[in-house]
């Protein structure tokens, strides 16, 4: 077969065909390049056997092997999964009643609530983090306390710019809810408290998990309000990566950050599938 | 026939306002125990209110409601003696049809075997006793709308309210449905309060039916008196089809009302005990299916007849429904017939010239 009938034999490119077109297709590979290569040099330098991340010297574990060995760096990611963990279950908490709340009554300045709530999600982070500086310095928030009391005052603020998001999706769930579904519960004798358990929550459980892990993803990478709350003894990972890449870039922080990248992935991955399971389930009976 | 018995439910010159709008105004009604009885009303006439108040899940504005001899103004819905059917059937989506029917018994602390037992039992009453392991969404509707039922009868209530529950059925389902509830109700013996806006299904279930309008019970009688003797035109329009002459009453002699049309050459006669007077204006309700069509004048000088021309011919299948005119001044006027024979030999044709007639006995005259 020759190449020239390859070409000329090919179909017509369809109104819809975007794929096919060959400036779509640059474009498409200059998005991956731009915000893949990053990534992927870093994942791939983290195996170079060499100190510098320039050339290739081929592979090795040595800098995961040297970064296990770094004490400071595996508390800074012990520090950020302690924190990820706890501002989690309570930024997840807390969201869901905000989210109950906003739908569940009527109260003067809902509006303006419901605004006010969606703000740590708008405003940038650098506000957000000198706000959080400023408020801890004015209460008088205490630095010296032991571990894992020492990470409060960033786990506070990571509760704070995170909950709104748990807020949001679980939200956007109970937009969804038909109210018969309680009242039936009610009516066949479940108190407030059983409705909540037995109707609620088994409704809202793909937003819960859904909210959580965006909030636990959201916490373990945030750096620039955790930058400006935590105090000398308080590392988190990300804060401790920018310290030891102001000395030198070293395949040791790719490696580290390979890892967090990984978790990261798993848990949005994770996500996105309980989200979309949710919505593929027929929740809704007979309209 | 269940007016004798004790009430179960009684309803005391209940309102339910929204702001300035009265959903439900001063109704005033009490059903018997054991009754199957509906509320049939048009889209919004506070059907659904008035049922929602009898399971708490609404509280009135005004009023007072007694079930089985208990006020019920401060009992919360999950301690009224009744269960609902709702219109979506709400059967909740996580659970299996066996937790679902069951769920009741559970909040209400059964122990687990009973609980089994029960909604076993119960779900065989509604002929779905090997579905109990299926979840809701491996359901077909009308199996959901058993479940639903299942569900609301597992806790034997002393009375089972049921909104629009064949609604979302297709007709031939919606017509074995009616069937299947009036012998439910027959065998687990429960009061039953259903509401439609469907009158077909209120005259075939219904012991006694509620005609509701803008929040307000106009009449309340059995199937067969509703129909037969509306007492007011909105009441005689909405069961049924019906031809309304409007006309003064000339006279009142022994029972019979004459009342003078204009448009009809001769006063209409009615029998009936209950008279407006004399000079009233007054409507007569005719119902299709009682006026014969013929190609002579009826012999006997007693019946109403009057001469027209058949304007319109609609085929329905088991009838047919001959429009008309008998005068320039009025509409149209229906008259159902059967179709005994063929279309192909209909008697009467488009464009004849014909007589309508129909005894004293058929209809009514109504003031309202
Ligand atoms: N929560 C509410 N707030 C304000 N108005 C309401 C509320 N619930 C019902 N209404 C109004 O009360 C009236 C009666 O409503 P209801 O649901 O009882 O009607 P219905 O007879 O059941 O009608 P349908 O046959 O359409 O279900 C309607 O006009 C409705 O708009
Ligand atoms: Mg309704």
């Amino acid at each position: 077969m020759n190449l020239a009938a390859l070409f000329r034999h090919r179909e017509p490119i369809g109104p819809l065909e975007y794929t096919r077109r060959t400036w779509m297709r640059l474009t498409l590979l200059a998005t991956f390049v731009f915000l893949y290569a990053p990534i992927v040099t870093l994942v791939a330098f983290s195996f170079n056997d060499s100190r510098r991340n320039i050339v290739w010297r081929g592979f090795s574990l040595k800098y995961y092997e040297k970064a296990l060995a770094n004490d400071g760096l595996i508390e800074a990611f012990v520090n950020s999964l302690t924190i990820a963990f706890v501002q989690t279950i309570i930024a997840t908490i807390l969201g869901a009643l905000t989210a109950l709340l906003l739908w569940r009554f009527r109260f003067p300045f809902r509006g303006g609530y419901e605004g006010a709530m969606a703000l740590p999600i708008v405003i940038p982070e650098i506000c957000m983090g000198v706000a959080m500086l400023a408020f801890f310095s004015r209460v008088g928030w205490p630095t010296d306390l032991p571990w894992p009391l020492n990470l409060s005052a960033i786990t506070i603020a990571h509760v704070s710019f995170s909950f709104p998001f748990v807020a949001v999706v679980v939200r956007a769930r109970l937009e969804g809810f038909n109210r018969e579904f309680s009242e039936a519960a009610q009516d066949l004798g479940a108190s407030e408290w059983q409705v909540f358990r037995d109707v609620m929550v088994p409704f809202m459980r793909p937003g819960l998990v859904a909210g959580a892990l965006l909030a636990f993803t959201l916490s373990l990478d945030d750096f620039v309000i955790t930058f400006f709350t935590s105090g000398p003894d308080t590392v988190t990972f990300p804060v401790k990566v920018y310290s030891m890449v102001r000395f030198s870039v070293t395949p040791e922080v790719n490696a580290a950050s390979t890892v967090l990248i990984a978790l990261t992935v798993v848990l949005t991955v994770l996500a996105l599938w309980l989200q979309s399971r949710a919505k593929l389930k027929p929740e809704e009976v007979a309209g | 026939m269940s007016t004798e018995t004790t009430p179960i439910v009684e309803i005391n010159g209940v309102s339910k306002r929204f702001g300035s709008f009265a959903a439900v105004d001063n109704v005033t009604l009490s059903i018997g125990q054991g009754e199957f009885f509906a509320l049939l009303g048009p889209s919004g006439c506070g059907k659904t209110t008035l049922l929602r108040m009898l399971a708490g899940l609404e509280l009135p504005t005004e009023g007072r409601l007694i079930i089985d001899g208990q006020d019920m103004s401060g009992v919360p819905a999950n301690q009224r003696p009744v269960n609902m059917v709702f219109q979506s059937y709400a059967v909740f989506p996580h659970m299996s049809v066996l937790d679902n029917v069951g769920y009741g018994l559970k909040v209400s602390g059964v122990q687990r075997p009973e609980i089994r037992e029960r909604a076993q039992e119960a779900l065989a009453l509604v002929k779905l006793g090997d579905f109990g392991q299926r979840m809701p969404d491996q359901l077909s509707g009308g199996q959901r709308q058993r479940v639903a039922l299942a569900r609301a009868l597992v806790k034997r209530p002393k009375v089972l309210l049921l909104d629009e529950p064949l609604s979302a059925l297709d007709a031939k389902l919606r017509e074995q449905m009616r069937l299947e509830l009036v012998n439910l109700q027959e065998t687990v013996g429960i009061t039953f309060v259903i509401v439609t806006h469907d009158q077909d299904e209120a005259l075939s279930m219904a012991s006694r039916i509620a005609v509701m309008e803008a929040g307000q019970v106009r009449q309340l009688a059995p199937p067969a008196e509703l129909y037969e003797f509306p007492k007011t035109r909105f009441v005689a329009d909405f069961i049924g089809s019906v031809n309304m002459f409007e006309g003064r009453v000339e006279a009142v002699e022994k029972d019979v009302i004459r009342l003078a049309c204009p448009g009809l050459e001769r006063p209409i006669e009615v029998e009936q005990t209950d008279t407006p007077p004399v000079g009233a204006t007054a409507w007569a309700a005719l119902r299709p299916e009682k006026i014969e069509i013929s190609k002579e004048p009826p012999s006997d000088p007693t019946e109403n007849a009057t001469p027209g021309r058949i304007e319109e011919i609609t085929y329905l299948g088991e009838v047919s429904i001959y429009h008309v005119r008998v005068s320039e001044a009025l509409p149209l006027v229906k008259v159902a017939m059967a179709n005994v024979d063929r279309v192909t030999r209909r008697p009467f044709t488009w464009e004849d010239e014909v007589y309508l007639s129909w005894t004293r006995q058929c209809g009514v005259v109504l003031d309202r």
